[in-house]
């Protein structure tokens, strides 16, 4: 793949490949309304504290289980109010920001590290190869869940253990496919030609065949995404992801829970909001999938002749 | 096939000593159990009596040879919580999970089977594109807000179905919907994917050459060459399928084994945690020999 992308000239490459690629994300409406989605998601996100952040926090005991779709009390309660006259529309802008990041945060981690392990256990065949890949069968055959309740409740429920045990549990998915990858790659010439000039593991590991894995995993990643944004929303609504006052949108989740019967969008406001995103992401991935397989490309080519 | 079983085997006992170890030492490390079930104003004394009749005044190496000891024995403990064999407590609760997630998986297996081929027969027809964003919903709801916003509409709003506990079989209908929503979307995805490229291959194209009805050539021919995959993904679904099932359960009050779990941890009853886990454990690796079995019969170029 990149031996020929070197050969062809990269600049005139690119442009028409990206163009090709927004070309088939207007083809496929529902995937165009899945990235317009994400991307004013991230824009709130990464704006919204700052926007609106005191209005997040701001206690207004007038405003106590304010009821949806009224303006009076100004737009920000648009979306009502919770048990402590909070207004929930910026609530959930800056529950964006933490379930996002946390969830980055999580995704990064597994891939650095289970790709590193997967690097290492794919290119030696030591004791710790077997070591590493009994490691990952043993995480991966135990209900994730049940794992990250007992290492949280163990470490205590913070932001940063909240990560580690996210990490933990998809740290195996990456280990897997990088090693997969390297068993197929450390057969190939570069590699022999690179041990054969004197470059020792490290290096030819790092240099060579890293660079190749990581297309991959980062594909990967964007899948993983939505699964770790709905583990972190199940442990925080089990009372043991992230601690107030700090909030996700599965902890306001869980604070909603008790006001079911007497204010509803307490706790339907920011499921819904986890259920938009993760939706977007697995339809967008789906897309990609789409893209990617020649064997079904042709569909959104032959749409492309029959929409002219 | 039983030198295959028996590696398999060994491979197991080490993943469930390897768990069980790992969990053995955490446990121990979220503190004093005696802080949570003596009275706050309890002497020193009665602390170390109780510390003393658990076993939790010795060295932590020596609790684990201990407990070490009495698994061989296949004593697995009493739980400090219940003052019973913390087995006999997991083994109470796990029918009530093994009924629960056998009926969600079953159900989406078969609709998903029946709702992915037809998605695949006609690609990007209406019923596929409906198929294809009802089973990506599925597959990304959280499933916490699935089961409550279920309870706000059926049971407080409508009061058609009970809000939780067991009973009769209108206990079981949300249940089984939420738990099943997840299985039901990936496995649709995953049949109209594999079905997908089985209509494309050339004995498709004979059998319709011959004059076989669509029906036929879908469900008799392209389905049992895409089951095999199917059947992996639903084998690693049912592992998943335990993280529903605490969910499902802590939020319907079903007594199974997720909430037993879940309570344990609370309360630090370490002997149940264990068990739970050992008898989890041990079902999974089951499943997978029963999934490896399932192969060989599903396709006859697979010999262990």
């Amino acid at each position: 793949m990149s031996d020929i992308s070197s050969v062809v000239p990269s600049t005139s490459a690119a442009k028409p490949r990206g163009r090709v690629l927004f070309n088939y994300l207007k083809r496929d409406r529902l995937a165009l309304v899945a990235v317009v989605f994400l991307a004013i998601l991230v824009i709130a996100a990464l704006l919204g504290p700052w926007l609106m952040g005191d209005a997040a926090t701001k206690l207004g005991l007038r405003h106590r289980n304010m009821a949806p779709f009224q303006i009076d009390a100004g737009w920000l309660y648009v979306l009502g109010a919770d048990t402590l006259g909070r207004p929930i529309l910026p609530r959930l802008v800056v529950g964006a920001g933490n379930t996002l990041g946390i969830a980055a945060a999580a995704v990064f981690t597994s891939m650095l590290v289970g790709g590193l392990l997967g690097l290492v256990a794919g290119y030696s065949e030591n004791w710790y190869s077997h070591v590493i890949q009994r490691g990952a069968d043993i995480i991966m055959s135990f209900p994730s869940l049940l794992l990250a309740l007992i290492v949280l409740y163990t470490l205590g429920p913070s932001i940063t253990n909240l990560v580690i045990v996210l990490a933990i549990t998809r740290v195996p998915v990456y280990l897997r496919t990088a090693r997969a990858e390297v068993l197929e790659l450390r057969e190939r010439m570069f590699v022999s030609a690179a041990r054969a000039m004197g470059a020792n593991s490290a290096r030819i590991i790092l240099r060579h065949i890293a660079p190749l894995v990581l297309p991959t995993l980062i594909t990967i990643s964007a899948i993983d995404f939505a699964t770790v944004i709905l583990a972190e929303s199940a442990l925080s609504f089990l009372g043991l992801g992230i601690q107030p006052p700090e909030f996700t949108w599965g902890a306001m989740v869980a604070n909603g829970r008790g006001y079911l019967s007497t204010a509803w969008w307490i706790a339907f406001w920011p499921g819904l909001a986890i259920m938009l995103t993760t939706l977007s992401l697995n339809i967008l991935s789906s897309w990609a999938r789409t893209v990617a397989d020649p064997q079904q490309r042709w569909r959104l080519q032959t749409l492309k002749k029959a929409a002219r | 096939m039983l030198h295959y079983l028996g590696r398999r085997a060994s491979y197991s006992v080490i993943s469930i000593l390897g768990l069980l170890t790992l969990v053995f030492f955490l446990t121990r490390l979220t503190g004093d159990p005696s802080a949570l079930y003596l009275p706050l104003d309890s002497t020193p004394e009665a602390r170390a009596a109780f510390a003393h009749l658990n076993g939790l005044d010795q060295p932590i190496y020596i609790q684990f040879w201990n407990y070490l000891a009495d698994l061989l024995r296949l004593d697995f403990g009493e739980s400090m919580r219940q003052h019973r064999s913390a087995l006999e407590v997991a083994l109470e609760a796990f029918p009530q999970t093994l009924k629960l997630a056998f009926v969600a998986m079953l159900l989406s297996l078969t609709l998903a089977i029946v709702v992915g081929s037809m998605a695949a027969a006609r690609p990007r027809g209406l019923f596929d594109r409906i198929a294809t964003v009802v089973s990506l919903a599925g597959a990304s709801a959280p499933d916490f807000w699935v089961a409550i916003v279920a309870i706000l509409v059926f049971a407080v709003g409508l009061g058609v179905l009970p809000t939780s506990g067991t009973g009769g079989w209108e206990f079981w209908v949300m249940p089984v919907f939420v738990l099943m929503l997840r299985p039901f979307g990936l496995l649709v995805q995953v049949v109209r994917g594999t079905m997908l490229s089985s209509l494309a291959s050339p004995y498709i194209k004979t059998a319709r050459a011959k004059g076989l009805a669509r029906h036929t050539v879908v469900f008799g021919h392209a389905l049992r060459n895409s089951l095999l995959p199917v059947i992996t993904v639903a084998g690693d679904l049912s592992t998943g399928l335990i993280n529903g099932a605490v969910i499902v359960e802590s939020v319907f009050g079903w007594p199974g084994i997720g909430k037993l779990m879940i309570d344990s941890i609370i309360q630090r009853d370490f002997a149940v945690v264990q068990s739970t886990i050992l008898v989890t454990a041990t079902a999974i690796f089951i499943l997978n020999i029963l999934i490896d079995l399932l192969y060989a019969v599903l396709d006859p170029r697979v010999r262990y």
